[in-house]
């Protein structure tokens, strides 16, 4: 009796005793290996699109990781909110007459993050880094515009004295260009060219970007980084002005619907990139006072392989071209309020006034793709469209698939979904009929868009080429003047999208935020889609 | 059982060697490199990248040169993060994966057999078929609609708990469950199954006729031999909410190595791949063994009772 | 004969598993028939974007204006035919190797075993997603040579490494189930006749295997649907413009949202869904209570 009344009262402990038991181990291990940090709270959380790949200035490539990078790094030069070009590293520079030759003067208190002095030469040995091919950098050809930059970049030049940048002193960086080049002082503030401390570089190999280990000259320091979890970003105090936001918290949310939760439950700030706004939701987004929509400089278009069959026709390219009914597209698929596009080159180039191109017009492509052979799609040969099957890609090929039955009769054009990395090989190999492509723009100039194009190109991936084009991108480069330099440009664009036909341009990209304007301020769209951080200030806290 | 698990230890080896040949095989020979990028890359540079990663030479070359690598426990460098060994990444991630998988297990088997004892005791009852009607749902409903709807539920309109990320306590909650329905539900159908089937025992009508309560045979006897095909399904429970894990971690911005699995295969991260898989293939085989080796002791248990 | 007679016989006792059967059956004619009475084609867009269920589309309508009726209909069939094929590539294997390994024994059924836990170990899915997207090319080109649309290798890749994903559990059962029948006195006596082995196997101890077969082949079919449906939420199912379930319902889990709800594209797929893999679970359930002689016992 005794003992079974003792045993059961023990027994009545056991399970609160296992239980709390099993909760303290528990709690014992998320503390100790779940990641369950408690990090000092941040001023602001910014969901920053996908992991960074890295945090290295010279290797990085995307607009995501660059914008981290440009948070924690800072070029010669550097942008305001609206997006205009202003002083960074340097306080102010000389360009010679003839746009060749740009004498820069270092501002005297700019220092890294440690509080050493940042001087001339930590550009010019940076730049001899990002230039140098054991670091493989995707970006190095940002510095080929230098006298001998392209040389030395591909390994063809040892001597790197013999490219066109020196530090005669300490405060002065001379860069010698190949020919005159309008956008340079945009390039100087992009990642690539941002200079890196050396010292740490070589101290810690390859782990140099790591918290603790990383000395920056942008507004920001690097303070943690727990991958796919979250990065901290404070304040530099070394920066040479004022920063008004002391700590930013990055999300590397990769999943938009996880991102947009986020948000909407006032988690996160500011969603700054547009992959992470589910693309779904914003038409219903629109006419929140949180959406914020600017368009940038990136075209959406279709390459033709203009080798093959029946792609060779020019009148079939234009058939195609011109039976796109992109306000569809524009209106029923993609919906963020994208322009239709008619040519290559997104409008906000200063100067430039690109060609009509070819809009909407069944009838003429209906009698164009009769000449060529097919009344009414007849006989048109089996081809694939090539796409990428992520966000809103399949959807779009399936409109343009249906368009082009609808319009034109053909009823043998495939779909050929692939995955990002696949897709973007069979794009390099040219190996499609049609492929549904886009192009961000690296610096606002039309050059960007239509030096691709040239013969054998490396980003052309059409089989096209035509050798006035070719002449005409050359003597565009050596003229100064910049109104005729803009008119060749134009002949040149219209050669690609009215006469010659290997791309079919299809919508302009819009870029898309989402905060409440009165929780950010020093955010302005601007065509570059270029918001630095250092800009950045709480209405109201502005110090 | 000594011999079985040494046995089964050095048995492990062939097979882990096998999986990790075949994942790095297959993503190197699959079209498409990791060094794809959506601007053409001078080939200097291509070249250079694919030296400093042991990714250049013929196929075999690069096997045999990552299988070194391998031998001496460096799983190689990831190429999608720059700067960061796989080893890095799997140390920093699989812990958080392991914390929310063993939460989800811990609750799977709770409630599970919790709700199959239930079932069982009510048999053929209303409660019955209404708890079983509620597992066959929580096996036919994909995980990556039901998490969306629980986020909604009780994230955003309810406001219970946070939509995603990690880092505290009640962001744990809402994942670890979604992770753990499905295997729950399945955990209820067994216990009930075999439940059912012990209390028509002997020895179960022997405790009875003792005229001990019902609630002692039920857990103090039935239960011991019932638990038998749980323990024998935890490993391919185990196995299931690692692949679950994929897509929960996916929707709730969890940092764990879930969305390796898959990622890395999109991203043609040949050394990535491997390593999650061996990280994979490992867990499988410890899991299966353990699950083993309880078996076995519980069985002896059961048995010399 | 015997085994659709078993089938037959089970399914009439209960009168809820008359119901799930001809559920199934309903969903499986509306699949092949009923898709062509919908008014509309699977593939035929329109202005009606995303438009609510009306009278004119009883579903309503997708992103592209499509009718979401005839789409899920059309996934309907897609899915139903992954997993019919699916199930009958794992049930080839997994009841061949069953049965060779339990009635060959020794060695062999060791050596058969120990590959079928190998197996077990590996990441399947993943490894599924590598051969999916690594031989799809080739599938295509070998599609087009046999006259067959290119964009059907996506499925015929998916009816291939789902099967081969699943056999493993049967291959185990299957074997289990030889063994016991391979000490019953008409085995032994059909040896002593001297039959050869192919006809003992296939004579006397497939008809035996039939009652299990069935069930697991009606546990099988809801479980390679589900893997289709996460491969397709993973980017990784069959090629746009054609769908199934798994691609429909992932292409709708945007609807979840706390803006704007598009409940029918989540709801009338995902619905259809689950009301079919709990019909086919319930009469697994069903049949595996009457005749899976483990159960039974």
């Amino acid at each position: 009796m005794n003992t079974s009344l003792s045993s059961r009262r023990r027994r009545s402990l056991v399970l609160p005793v296992s239980i709390a038991g099993a909760a303290f181990l528990f709690i014992a291990f998320f503390y100790l290996f779940g990641g369950w940090t408690l990090s000092a709270p941040a001023d602001f959380i910014i969901c920053n699109g996908d992991e960074p790949q890295s945090l290295d200035p010279a290797i990085v490539t995307g607009q995501l990781e660059g914008r981290i990078c440009l948070a924690l790094f800072e070029g010669l030069t550097t942008r305001n909110a609206k997006g205009d070009i202003i002083p960074g590293m340097a306080e102010s520079w000389i360009i010679s007459p003839d746009g060749l030759t740009y004498t820069f003067t270092i501002r005297p208190e700019a220092k890294w993050s440690n509080g050493e002095k940042l001087t001339a030469y930590d550009f010019l040995n940076s730049w001899e880094r990002t230039l140098n091919p054991t670091t493989a950098s995707d970006y190095s050809y940002q510095l080929y515009y230098l006298v001998n930059g392209e040389a030395y970049g591909t390994g063809k030049l040892k001597d790197f004295s013999k490219v066109g940048v020196k530090a005669p002193d300490e405060h002065t960086l001379v860069v010698t260009l190949t020919h005159p080049t309008a956008y340079f002082l945009e390039l100087t503030s992009f990642q690539t060219l941002c200079p890196v401390h050396l010292a740490s570089v070589k101290k810690y190999g390859s782990n140099w970007i790591k918290p603790g280990k990383m000395i920056s000259n942008g507004p920001y320091v690097l303070k943690e980084w727990r991958l796919n979890d979250y990065i901290l970003v404070e304040a530099n105090p070394n920066y040479w002005r004022p920063v008004p936001i002391h700590r930013i918290k990055i999300l590397p949310t990769n999943n938009p619907t996880a991102c947009f939760n986020l948000f909407y439950s006032k988690k996160t700030d500011l969603i700054i990139d547009k992959t992470s706004i589910p693309p779904s939701l914003v038409p219903d987004l629109r006419d929140k006072p949180y959406f914020h929509a600017n368009p940038f400089g990136a075209t959406s278009f279709i390459r033709f392989n203009v080798k093959r069959k029946p792609f060779d026709d020019v009148r079939v390219r234009k058939a195609l071209a011109l039976a796109l009914d992109k306000k569809d597209i524009v209106e029923k698929i993609t919906r963020a309020g994208e322009p239709v596009a008619n040519n290559l080159v997104p409008p906000g180039s200063v100067g430039y006034t690109p060609p009509q191109g070819l809009s909407y017009n069944p009838d003429e492509a209906r009698r164009l793709l009769a000449e060529a052979g097919y009344p009414g799609g007849k006989g048109f040969p089996d081809v694939k469209l090539l796409y990428a099957g992520r966000g809103s890609g399949p959807q779009v090929a399936t409109e343009m698939q249906a368009l082009w039955r609808r319009e034109l009769g053909i009823t043998s054009i495939e779909l050929r979904g692939q995955e990002w990395k696949v897709y973007l090989n069979t794009q390099q190999l040219i190996d499609f009929d049609l492929c549904i492509s886009a192009w961000v723009g690296d610096y606002n100039d039309p050059q960007t868009f239509l030096d691709m194009f040239i013969t054998d190109g490396g980003n052309n991936l059409t089989g096209w080429g035509n050798r006035q084009y070719d002449e005409m991108l050359k003597t565009s480069e050596s003229i100064p003047d910049p109104a005729r330099r803009m008119n060749i440009l134009h002949d040149m664009e219209k050669i690609l999208v009215e006469d010659e036909v290997p791309i079919a341009p299809v919508y302009f990209y819009v870029g898309m935020s989402l905060y409440y304007p009165e929780k950010l301020g020093g955010f302005e769209p601007n065509f570059v889609d270029d918001h630095r951080w250092g800009e950045f200030y709480i209405p109201g806290k502005k110090p | 059982m000594n011999a079985i698990i040494i046995r089964r230890l050095i048995q492990a080896i062939p097979v882990l060697f096998i999986v990790v040949s075949l994942t790095f095989l297959l993503v190197r020979s699959a079209p498409g490199s990791p060094f794809s990028t959506e601007k053409k890359i001078p080939p200097e540079i291509i070249a250079e990248l694919e030296k400093q990663y042991d990714l250049n030479g013929t196929i075999l070359h690069q096997y045999r040169q990552y299988m070194g690598k391998v031998a001496h426990g460096d799983l190689g460098p990831s190429i999608r993060y720059l700067n960061r060994s796989v080893n890095e990444i799997i140390m920093q991630t699989l812990p958080v994966s392991m914390v929310l998988g063993s939460l989800a297990y811990v609750l799977a088997l709770f409630f599970g057999i919790t709700l199959g004892g239930l079932a069982a005791i009510r048999h053929n009852q209303l409660g019955d078929r209404f708890i079983m009607l509620l597992a066959l749902l929580g096996i036919s409903v994909p995980s990556f609609v039901l998490a969306p709807i629980m986020v909604m539920l009780f994230a955003i309109k309810l406001h219970l708990l946070p939509v995603a990320g990690w880092g505290s306590p009640d962001q744990i909650i809402l994942p670890a469950i979604c992770l753990s329905i499905p295997f729950t539900a399945a955990i209820a159908r067994l216990t009930r199954g075999s439940l059912l089937e012990v209390l028509k025992l002997d020895f179960i009508r022997t405790a009875r006729a003792k005229g001990l309560s019902e609630n002692t045979v039920l857990f103090r006897h039935a239960l011991k031999v019932a638990i038998l095909p749980i323990i024998g399904y935890s490993g391919p429970a185990a196995a299931g909410i690692l692949t679950g894990s994929i897509v929960i971690e996916t929707l709730f911005g969890i940092p764990g190595i879930g969305p390796f699995f898959v990622n890395s295969a999109l991203n043609r991260d040949p050394f990535m791949t491997s390593g999650v898989v061996l990280v994979f293939s490992s867990f499988l085989i410890l899991f299966n063994l353990l699950a083993d080796i309880l078996y076995f002791v519980v069985d002896r248990r059961v048995k010399m009772e | 004969m015997k085994p659709l007679h078993q089938f037959y016989l089970v399914v009439k006792r209960d009168t809820f598993l008359v119901a799930c059967a001809l559920f199934l059956l309903l969903v499986a004619s509306l699949a092949i028939v009923g898709i062509h009475y919908t008014g509309y084609s699977y593939n035929e867009i329109s202005d009606a974007s995303l438009l609510e269920p009306s009278h004119a589309h009883w579903f309503g309508t997708d992103v592209n204006g499509r009718d979401l009726l005839t789409r899920t209909l059309f996934g309907a069939r897609i899915s139903l035919l992954v997993a019919a094929v699916g199930t009958l590539v794992s049930l080839t294997i997994g009841v061949t190797y069953g049965m060779i390994s339990g009635y060959v024994g020794g060695r062999v059924d060791n050596i058969m075993m120990r590959v079928v836990e190998i197996i077990y170990s590996l990441p399947t899915l993943v490894l599924v997603i590598v051969m999916v997207t690594s031989l799809e090319d080739h599938v295509a080109g070998l599609l087009k040579n046999v006259g067959l649309p290119g964009n059907y290798s996506r499925m015929v890749l998916l009816f291939l490494f789902l099967g081969l994903t699943q056999w493993l559990t049967m291959a185990r059962i299957i074997r289990g189930q030889v063994l016991v029948l391979k000490q019953q006195p008409f085995v032994q006596a059909s040896l002593a006749l001297g039959q050869s082995h192919a006809r003992i196997l296939w004579q006397h101890l497939l008809p035996n295997l039939s009652g299990i077969i069935i069930v697991y082949l009606t546990l099988t079919i809801p479980s390679i649907m589900l893997d289709e449906s996460f491969l397709s939420f993973l980017g990784v199912g069959v090629q746009a413009p054609l769908a199934s379930w798994g691609t429909l319902v992932s292409d709708a889990v945007f609807s979840i949202n706390p803006i704007k709800l598009y409940w029918w594209m989540l709801i009338f797929p995902g619905g259809l869904m689950t009301l079919t893999l709990l019909a086919l679970n319930f009469l697994g359930d069903g049949l595996r209570d009457a005749l899976d002689p483990r159960v039974r016992k």
